[in-house]
């Protein structure tokens, strides 16, 4: 089921979540909404289950106008971040409700087969008779999850669905929500402030800071081809450095990036730590290493450069540097903003 | 011994069990010791002769009516005052303990006034036929008026910590109104209107200073169990107050048991496997 989002608007009191969004998510695509705390994203995702109504636009399912359809009858799975089981319920009466007190009437064999399925589906099979207080985090959210798929909804929603877990168990969830949804292909809107997690489960990506969407694409897009130096900063380490382009170039003491399409005058220099190079002689700002931190990967070097900003960068782990080095950093890559 | 990191465990024990023994284990110790020096026939005559049966059911029933009314009244407050905001809801909030906090004698009297032939609902309900001061029904409104403090209290606290998600998931199930309060939200609350029911059944039995002001204390219609243990006392006759007292000690024990395994029952899901 495609959505479509017009100029939707919500303000809650006097303080405006959510200032004319508009957005389509076509029919069984997985797309992330990736913002900061505030930026209205869980409001839009309530606004799209009907928790929320909102105030000025339209919200479409299909070609029906759903901006004034209660939840209970707009056909919306919603996983919440607590999970929101019910805790007097099993594990398999959680999965039933839905089913139980829906219109369409099931009888109780039929809904124990599709419990079980559902329970199938989400490797829950034999934890049936449990409270949810008798089983961990990440089965109490694929619960919410089995509950939710059980009344066949024609959207998927997910509000932080991972926000509550640790580490390890939220990337194999991760991958595991991407595969149920490859194979159910149900048109899926999840909400994250993770950027990894939006960028490792998405289609697409929707970028949102304070109640607008700056950004959307696939996580190629949003990643290549960051928009602007709010997208460029959220999605992972940035350096800045201040800069002057004169003729498509930008420059920063000593060393230079291409700025095609930029104008003359002050500009911001974002390049990530691996987008930067450590040498001892040669081209480069000048710079003086501050700490050096090991990890699994390679070694990060923290650095103040000539003007006292301060950058860091990724250099391979074989390096033989130390702190208080003096060297030069070069930018390998780098996007450039005019300074607004 | 293993080791306690919290310091006190001794001195805090101490006073507790000190003044447990004290104040409750030693009257009722007493309580019971009284009314077991009447040999077992003299006892029973005393607490099956037929004013004292008509005491118990005029007792219990009102109680029971009392109770019934204030489980459905007091989770309709409670509901309100967590649930909703409107003008006076503090002053409401604060008028719930009044109650508990007025002395019972004084509740009595301003209930019988109320409800006297000539007072301002009485001189109404009798318009059409209804008497309340001086029979059963009298007896009920005291004991509802005393123990419906007990239920908003107990539910109203988890009627706050309950999750608003959980009422949106059942919407999102596609539970209407009704369901979700009967399917999601009451079985949440029945461990606490267990609780709220117990204690208000338990004082309810009990009550005494606001009940005899409205009762009438007619032997065998509208004497409660408590007064008619009174009278014995002031006829001196310590023995038989203990007796009856015992009764009534015993079933508010039972009830306590059973509103306990009741409750047990209802939280079974909290307990981890």
């Amino acid at each position: 089921m495609k959505i479509t989002l017009d100029q939707v608007v919500k303000t809650f009191d006097t303080f405006r979540a959510v200032h004319g969004v508009s957005l389509e998510i076509e029919s069984g695509e997985l797309v992330a909404l990736l913002g900061p705390s505030g930026s209205g994203k869980t409001t839009i995702l309530r606004m799209v289950a009907g928790l929320e109504y909102a105030d000025a636009g339209s919200i479409h399912f299909g070609d029906e106008d759903a901006t004034n359809i209660p939840v209970r009858e707009r056909g919306v799975g919603f996983v919440f971040q607590h999970y929101a089981l019910f805790p007097h319920m099993t594990v398999g009466e959680n999965v039933a409700f839905g089913m139980k007190v829906s219109k369409v009437r099931r009888s109780k064999d039929e809904i124990a087969r599709r419990v079980e399925d559902l329970l199938r589906l989400v490797r829950l099979e034999g934890l049936g008779n449990r409270f949810p207080t008798q089983i961990s985090g990440g089965q109490r959210q694929r619960v919410a999850l089995a509950r939710a798929l059980a009344v066949d909804p024609k959207v998927l929603l997910l509000d932080e669905p991972f926000g509550a877990l640790d580490a390890n168990v939220r990337r194999d969830l991760r991958r595991w929500l991407r595969e149920i949804h490859d194979e159910l292909g149900i048109t899926t809107l999840f909400v994250t402030h993770d950027q990894e997690e939006a960028l490792d489960l998405a289609d697409r990506v929707v970028i949102l800071n304070e109640g607008r969407i700056v950004q959307q694409g696939t996580p190629e897009d949003v990643c290549r081809r960051p928009g602007s130096a709010f997208v460029m900063k959220f999605l992972g380490d940035t350096n800045r450095l201040a800069g002057t382009a004169t003729g498509g170039i930008a420059r920063v003491s000593g060393a230079t990036v291409p700025a095609p399409g930029v104008g003359d005058g002050p500009v911001e220099i974002l390049a990530r730590p691996v987008d930067l190079g450590w040498a001892t002689a040669g081209d480069g700002i000048p710079a003086q290493v501050a700490r050096v931190i090991d990890q699994p990967q390679g070694r990060r070097i923290l650095a103040r450069i000539e003007t006292g900003e301060a950058v860091e960068l990724d250099v391979p782990a074989d390096m033989q540097v130390a702190a208080s080095d003096h060297g030069y950093v070069s930018i390998l890559r780098g996007n450039v903003f005019p300074v607004s | 011994m293993r080791r306690r990191i919290l310091p006190g465990l001794p001195l805090s024990l101490g006073i507790t069990l000190f003044y447990v023994a004290l104040i409750v284990a030693l009257p009722l110790g007493a309580l019971i010791f009284k009314a077991a020096s009447l040999g077992p026939e003299e006892y029973w005559r005393i607490v099956s002769s037929s004013r004292a049966i008509a005491s118990y059911r005029v007792t219990a029933l009102s109680a029971l009516a009392a109770t019934a009314f204030g489980l459905v009244f007091g989770l309709a407050l409670a509901w309100v005052l967590v649930r909703y905001e409107f003008p006076g809801k503090r002053f409401i909030d604060a008028l719930v303990d009044l109650p508990f906090a007025l002395p019972t004698a004084v509740a009595g009297i301003a209930l019988t006034s109320l409800f006297a032939q000539n007072g301002w609902l009485g001189s109404i309900l009798a318009s059409v036929g209804i008497q309340v001061v001086y029979t059963p029904l009298g007896i009920m409104v005291a004991m509802f008026f005393t123990s419906l403090p007990f239920v908003v209290r107990t539910v109203q606290p988890v009627l706050e910590d309950l999750d608003p998600a959980l009422e949106e998931a059942a919407q999102s199930l596609g539970g209407s109104d009704g369901t979700i309060f009967l399917r999601v939200i009451l079985p949440l609350l029945t461990p606490a209107l267990l609780a709220g029911l117990s204690l208000s059944f338990a004082r309810s039995l009990g009550e005494f200073g606001a009940v005899i002001f409205i009762a009438g204390n007619r032997p065998s219609s509208t004497e409660i169990t408590a007064l008619l243990a009174f009278i014995r006392l002031e006829e001196f006759n310590y023995s038989a107050a203990a007796a009856i007292a015992s009764v009534l000690l015993f079933t508010a024990f039972v009830m306590l048991a059973v509103t306990n395994y009741l409750q047990a029952r209802a939280l079974r899901y909290m307990a981890r496997a």
